[in-house]
């Protein structure tokens, strides 16, 4: 009868313990939880434990590769910024023809291979698909071009047949202009464009990147618009030098001016990559910090009970034996 | 707004650094017409997104272009991993076109020159400052701003000129034993550097 009513004291002091826990335990590990603490009670502290040791493993993980983005992004960043004067010129001459109106479109979404970075890599699929909604249309067609892993695992779930080509794996080395401009003479080769648009995460600053589109145009869509008049009207103006004609050396421009600011493209993506794989894995030790702080609570919680049921186990056995 | 537009043209030289530090605030100048119709034809096909920026946005617009001739040209010389030159103002700089060494003065002429390996030389007062450029293209536009986009440009000083007679005979040889046209187009290339290299050094 003693160990009844200790049993029904035990439940007791079990129900409270219980309840809190809940919210941080899988359902299995709860019911052996209210098995241990009613029961034997020195294992249930096991349980909470091996949370807190992997959750305090899963915070040392975050915290270094938090420490490895920042280190990145401060070799990559000094080299983004000096190749921001790239593609002014570029700009300054030809204009920036976001709204053109030609059939051929070919969208290059830049992504990262790696995970883990946030949600930069959502933010470009995004604006890639806009593009593609907005230059849409009777006559037109819009191709994709995809670098890197991510962006090509969500577009090529409903996009497949308009994906022309897919370059992964190409950050391995560190990036240059020669790379970069091999990159782009394979995609001039194999892909046939009106207007090329390139959207990228710009980096501004370490927590903020801003989704943006470059538009380069084909040398035949410059000579048109230049005709057309408007933006590109006062091309016409410009004397040419060097080159047999006028649309040789157009051409050679426009790859020229594609290489240059496909290089700027991608190592701004890279430093908002590594950016966002700072800021992400920041938050997570701060939740991983956070949700071990509860945990320890808990554990401490579960611990003194199962000392207090220990003590009075003991005094109601004393006490029985005395009176 | 409008106040800070002159602090901003006159202190171009430091503008390269001053263009991304400042955050994107009310007073970056309007965007131009084609971004507005951008925006617009976004906002139609795709209301629930922001759209994105473009490059005129992050960009300081050019000066227009003056009723009288300005007296100093401003030079832009960039290259993909730094700029070399940043608004800075010269009395003349000597471009090498592939039609041949083009001197460019104030109120030259809007013209787009394509470029070939040489000498860049940039003349201010009586200092003269030679680089060696390999390919790349020249803007000259109309409001005296020459912006020079080059691969790679490297001081004449820093030039080694055993390096360059090695390269020479190297690339002479591949020219040499050359079987397809792709070979013969690259070992071409190499030479016509390496003599433009050579002939920097000399002259």
């Amino acid at each position: 009868m003693a160990m009844a009513a200790l049993r029904r004291e035990g439940r007791r002091f079990a129900v409270p313990l219980i309840s809190p826990l809940r919210s941080s335990l899988a359902p299995s590990e709860y019911e052996t939880m209210e098995q241990a603490v009613s029961g034997a009670r020195s294992i249930s502290t096991q349980i909470v434990r091996n949370r807190m040791k992997s959750v305090r493993n899963i915070q040392k993980i975050t915290k270094a590769m938090k420490m490895v983005a920042a280190s990145k992004l401060r070799a990559i960043q000094t080299r983004a910024e000096k190749s921001r004067g790239l593609w002014q010129p570029f700009t300054a001459l030809l204009g920036d023809t976001p709204s053109v109106d030609v059939k051929k479109n070919v969208i290059v979404t830049v992504s990262s291979d790696k995970g883990l970075c946030g949600g930069i890599n959502s933010t470009s699929v995004k604006i890639s698909r806009g593009l593609y909604k907005v230059n849409s249309g009777p006559e037109k067609e819009s191709k994709y071009v995809i670098l890197g892993e991510k962006a090509k695992a969500q577009l090529v779930r409903d996009s497949k047949k308009d994906i022309q080509l897919i370059i992964t794996e190409w950050q391995k080395n560190p990036l240059n202009y020669t790379q970069v401009a091999v990159l782009a003479d394979d995609i001039l080769k194999n892909v046939e464009y009106d207007a090329l648009r390139i959207v990228f995460n710009k980096f501004q600053s370490v927590v903020s990147f801003l989704p943006t589109t470059t538009t380069v145009l084909s040398p035949e869509v410059v000579e048109r618009e230049a005709e057309a008049g408007g933006k590109l009207g006062e091309l016409d103006s410009y004397e040419i030098e060097g080159g047999e004609t006028k649309s040789e050396v157009l051409q050679n421009l426009t790859e020229f001016q594609f290489s240059c600011v496909m290089f700027n493209a991608v190592l701004e993506n890279a430093c908002s990559e590594q950016g966002a794989r700072m800021s992400a894995m920041d938050s997570s030790s701060r939740n991983a910090g956070d949700m071990l702080d509860r945990l320890t609570l808990t554990y401490n919680r579960t611990r003194q009970a199962s000392i207090t049921t220990e003590l009075i186990e003991i005094i109601s056995g004393a006490s029985a034996l005395q009176g | 707004m409008w106040r800070r537009a002159p602090r901003f043209f006159l202190d171009r030289a430091s503008a390269a650094t001053m263009r991304w530090s400042r955050p994107f605030s009310s007073d970056l100048p309007t965007e131009a017409s084609g971004d507005t119709t951008f925006i617009d034809l976004w906002k139609k096909a795709v209301p629930n997104i922001d759209p994105p920026k473009t490059p005129s946005a992050y960009m300081a617009p050019r000066p227009p272009v003056p009723s009288t001739i300005p007296s100093k040209l401003t030079v832009n010389l960039v290259l993909p991993y730094d700029s070399i030159l940043s608004a800075k103002e010269v009395d003349m700089v000597i471009v090498p076109a592939t039609t041949g060494q083009m001197g460019v003065l104030p109120g030259h002429v809007a013209t787009i020159a394509e470029l070939k390996p040489g000498i860049l030389s940039v003349h201010e007062g009586t200092d003269v400052s030679k680089y060696f450029l390999s390919s790349g293209f020249a803007f000259i536009h109309a409001n005296s701003v020459a912006d020079i986009i080059a691969v790679e440009a490297t001081p004449v000083n820093r030039i080694d000129p055993d390096l360059v007679q090695k390269g020479l005979t190297e690339f002479q040889q591949k020219l040499n034993s050359a079987s397809n046209d792709v070979e013969k187009a690259e070992a071409q290339i190499g030479v016509d550097v390496h003599s433009a290299l050579s002939a920097a050094l000399t002259g």
